[in-house]
């Protein structure tokens, strides 16, 4: 057995690859029992993987984990459940309709003969309820009618129901309000006093300081870092361990763009209750526009609303003079508006269908001649794009799925080539894209610049947003809160900002 | 995998990797149809199904050989098969439609029944042969309209959506004709189904040109990339700007288009309609459509193997009935046929994803 203080889990070398993408490359870390260890690191940085490979969702490429002194692997989360680990993720897995007991038990019902002991299964959860501290919720209560909150109390529960000895918390508070936080905080001192190792994620430092023992730095698949003093290790030492860059971004020379640029877009007075208030902002032709935030900060939301894939509450769109109804991504194309969605396989691509025809998605209307459709005319346009994009395998007859992420990328964006788009606007451009593919998709968001095609780009990557873009927007919880040339700002500045104060608003770092 | 393709990536440098380029267009240029690509997979698919069909026939030459040596009987045999394919054909060359548009239409029976009802109906038959044609079409149309609205800008599940349907249009049927059957006085109409053109019957020509129509519907016209397109990735389609909602209820309104044909071919063919008639075509429409590799997922699914679908499916009926055999054997047979045929369209697609597996890894 292990008493506290022990190293309950340690990871030596993980490396974990995906197809383009290196997601973990040599991580270390060691986990001690009664401790709150956190991770911390940029998007990207591989944090979300290493979760995944220490719940059994992913199997690592090489490197050990040891798991109380022993090498294992988990071929699947029930297996890391069972050995005592257990993962409560941002978007809590919960089935809604049915009960906090039945919630809690899910999987490993107090059985007998075949049926499940009700009466034991809701005695049982009542007490661990009362040993979060939480006995008021009831047990028989339906999950979906408990607050944010109390779900992820329930979730805990579940890891307790375990007998969980590590808890991993991706982004806990992110659910929360500002006291609820603290009952969150209390919980996980009450638990780590049990003996209970807690691996917790956030992006807030002030929370780590709050509540974290010791840090782990993760950059780029990675650890910069490790134990490091969550109270004592300076702010900017954390985010240079965050920032200091190994991935070489290649930004190719800017050609000047032109002083006199008319404005394209104009937003205004944008809101959207619960995702993002207030935003006003403009791009003019040629210009690249960045957003920089992090991942809830209403900016992949903002983006799909001036689209009009989301209906703004209040606010306008106006491209070239002109309102755009809002909710009608109908009109925003026909307005010159493309948009590369977050999300490539889910959002943008027929993945079955062959390349050309997903290049043309949004033109084929156009191509076509009195409805017939031209399987020529749309090759033949789709192959000259293709030839621009260097896109391989270039037979563009070949289905999407066949294509590496990059080049999929590559004719997401191309789809907006072949049409007279004169606002482009991108979400993650670069995500899941290889080194080589994200420099051409660099040279052609410039070279579209140089066009006069105005670009609204979103990115998780500062270097990013601030080598590509001319100007830099910096949104945070559903504001933009600073808007520069992307000059006067430094990479650190900006995870200043977009980390920065959020819940506990005024608390020192 | 091309040769070149796997040197570009290797040397996994940002972009200028001139020579190797014109050797691989060269290579990639030859499956332009062919195989490796979607089309072959159909085209494979549907020669899979024929065999089915040749091995039906055989079959059925083996049990009654004396029948098969008749040749004018073959002939004929062949052209009722053809016959009793073609009013559940056209129903299914609109389910088609829906199905690869992402949805399911379980209403088409019921329409098809009203549609026939209301087109006999005493006023209606005052009217003459155009007006009992027109009044179909358009009670059909309008009924499948009123599924694509509620499906659509109601967002109703479409399962639930067309049950309803299912329910309501059959009642109005029967209150329409007081639950008895509706004799046509119409020469015209009655003359359909007994008509013939060089020795085929004019039924058969209608499955023809409503199928040629769909597909090239389907193949060559921007409403069936959109269907694709729906059915396919219905996020994708919106984000590209396909105005999704219109289209999915456009799709509802062709499968009502192709009900109101099915209702003048039946109401031809039984010279009457009744609120009980089409019976469970919307059992037989989607059976087909899946037997003949319609993906019930959507984004899938080609008119030629709907249409070997319905054949073989008549093919059966046939084969039981030449074999003096029961309705009750071979609806078992046909639900054997029904879950065979989803079976090898999932084990297909397991088969894709392993592929796509290892070629990640």
């Amino acid at each position: 057995m292990t008493g506290p203080g022990d190293v309950v889990l340690r990871l030596t070398d993980v490396v974990k690859t995906f197809p383009g993408v290196r997601a973990l490359d040599g991580v270390q870390l060691e986990v001690r029992a009664g401790e709150v260890h956190c991770l911390l690191g940029q998007n990207g940085a591989g944090k979300s993987t290493l979760i995944k490979v220490l719940s059994g969702l992913h199997r690592p490429d090489s490197g050990t984990v040891e798991w109380l002194g022993q090498p294992v692997t988990f071929s699947n989360p029930q297996a890391a459940m069972k050995a005592g680990i257990a993962t409560i993720y941002q978007e809590l897995d919960l089935v809604e309709d049915l009960t906090v007991a039945e919630n809690v038990f899910l999987g490993h019902e107090p059985k007998v003969a075949g049926f499940v002991r009700r009466r034991a299964m809701v005695a049982r959860t009542t007490g661990i309820l009362g040993r979060l501290g939480h006995g008021e919720i009831p047990p028989r209560r339906a999950v979906h009618r408990l607050q944010a909150a109390g779900k992820q109390i329930v979730s805990m529960a579940r890891a307790l129901s375990h007998e969980a000895r590590l808890l991993i918390m991706d982004e806990p508070s992110a659910v929360l309000a500002h006291d609820e936080v603290e009952n969150l905080f209390r919980i996980i001192r009450e638990l780590t006093a049990q003996g209970i190792a807690v691996v917790y994620i956030s992006h807030r430092l002030e929370e780590i300081r709050t509540i974290g023992d010791r840090v782990t730095v993760l950059k780029d698949g990675r650890t910069t870092a490790a134990d490091l003093s969550a109270a004592e290790t300076p702010t900017s030492e954390l985010v240079s361990r965050m920032t200091g860059r190994t991935i070489e971004y290649v930004f190719p020379p800017r050609v000047a763009a032109p002083a006199e640029r008319a404005e394209l877009l104009a937003v205004d007075g944008l809101s959207r209750a619960g995702e993002f208030t207030d935003v006003s902002l403009t791009v003019a032709a040629g210009e690249i526009v960045g957003i920089a935030g992090l991942v809830g900060s209403g900016r992949s939301e903002l983006l799909e609303t001036i689209y009009g894939a989301r209906r703004a509450d209040t606010g306008t769109v106006t491209v070239a003079g002109r309102r755009l109804p809002p909710g009608n991504v109908g009109a925003a194309v026909r307005a010159g508006l493309g948009m590369a969605p977050e999300e490539r396989k889910s959002q943008a691509l027929l993945l079955g269908e062959p390349i050309y025809r997903n290049m043309t998605l949004s033109t084929f209307t156009r191509i076509a001649r009195l409805g017939f459709t031209s399987a020529r005319r749309e090759r033949d346009e789709a192959d000259r794009v293709a030839r621009s994009l260097d896109l391989r395998p270039s037979d563009v007859g070949r289905p999407v799925r066949t294509l590496s992420g990059g080049n999929q990328q590559k004719v997401v964006v191309g789809r907006w080539l072949l049409g007279d788009t004169r606002l482009l606007l991108l979400d993650e451009p670069t995500r899941g894209v290889d080194v080589g593919a994200r420099a051409e998709l660099y040279r052609v968001i410039h070279r579209l610049a140089a066009e006069g095609v105005g670009v609204l780009l979103v990115s998780s990557e500062v270097p990013e947003v601030l080598g590509l873009a001319d100007r830099v927007l910096v949104m945070r919880e559903g504001r933009l809160i600073r808007t520069a040339s992307a000059g006067e700002l430094d990479e650190d500045t900006v995870l200043d900002l977009v980390m920065a104060g959020s819940l506990m608003e005024g608390t020192p770092i | 995998m091309t040769l070149s393709d796997g040197t570009g990536t290797a040397a996994g440098l940002p972009a200028q990797s001139p020579p190797v380029e014109p050797a691989q267009t060269g290579a990639a240029k030859s499956p332009r149809i062919g195989w490796g690509g979607e089309n072959s997979e159909n085209t494979i698919r549907n020669l899979v199904l024929v065999g089915v069909l040749v091995v039906l026939i055989a079959i059925g030459a083996f049990t009654q050989p004396q029948l098969y040596s008749d040749s004018t009987w073959v002939w004929n045999n062949i052209l009722s098969i053809l016959q009793l394919a073609s009013v559940i054909g056209v129903v299914t060359v609109g389910m088609t439609f829906v199905i690869i548009g992402g949805g399911i239409d379980l209403s088409v029976g019921a329409i098809v029944a009203l549609a026939g009802v209301w087109a006999t109906t005493v006023a209606t038959q005052s009217y003459g042969a155009g007006g009992m044609i027109f009044t179909a079409i358009v009670v059909a149309v309008a009924v499948g309209l009123i599924n694509g609205v509620l499906i659509s800008y109601g967002k109703l599940v479409p399962f639930i959506a067309t049950l309803a349907m299912l329910v309501a249009a059959r009642g109005l049927a029967a209150e329409i004709s007081d639950k008895q059957t509706q004799i046509s006085d119409s020469a015209f109409i009655n003359g359909i189904a007994a008509g013939k053109l060089l020795g085929i019957p004019l039924l058969v020509y209608i499955l023809a040109v409503v199928a040629t129509i769909g597909w090239v519907l389907l193949n060559r016209t921007t409403f069936g990339r959109r269907t694709i397109a729906v059915g396919g990735n219905v996020e994708a389609a919106r984000l590209a700007g396909i105005n999704v909602k219109r289209h999915t209820m456009l799709l509802y309104g062709l499968s009502g288009l192709c009900c109101g044909i099915a209702a003048i071919m039946l109401t031809s063919q039984g010279t009457s309609a009744q609120a009980a008639m089409a019976n469970l075509y919307e059992l037989d429409a989607i059976a087909a459509a899946i037997i003949g590799g319609t993906l019930l997922s959507g984004g899938r699914g080609t008119i030629v193997g709907s249409m070997l679908g319905v054949i073989i499916f008549a093919t059966i009926t046939n084969l039981f009935a030449i074999n003096g055999l029961s309705t009750e054997a071979q609806n078992m047979v046909k639900g054997g046929i029904i879950i065979a045929a989803v079976l090898v369209q999932q084990f297909r697609f397991k088969a894709v994803t392993r592929f796509l597996h290892r070629n990640k890894t």
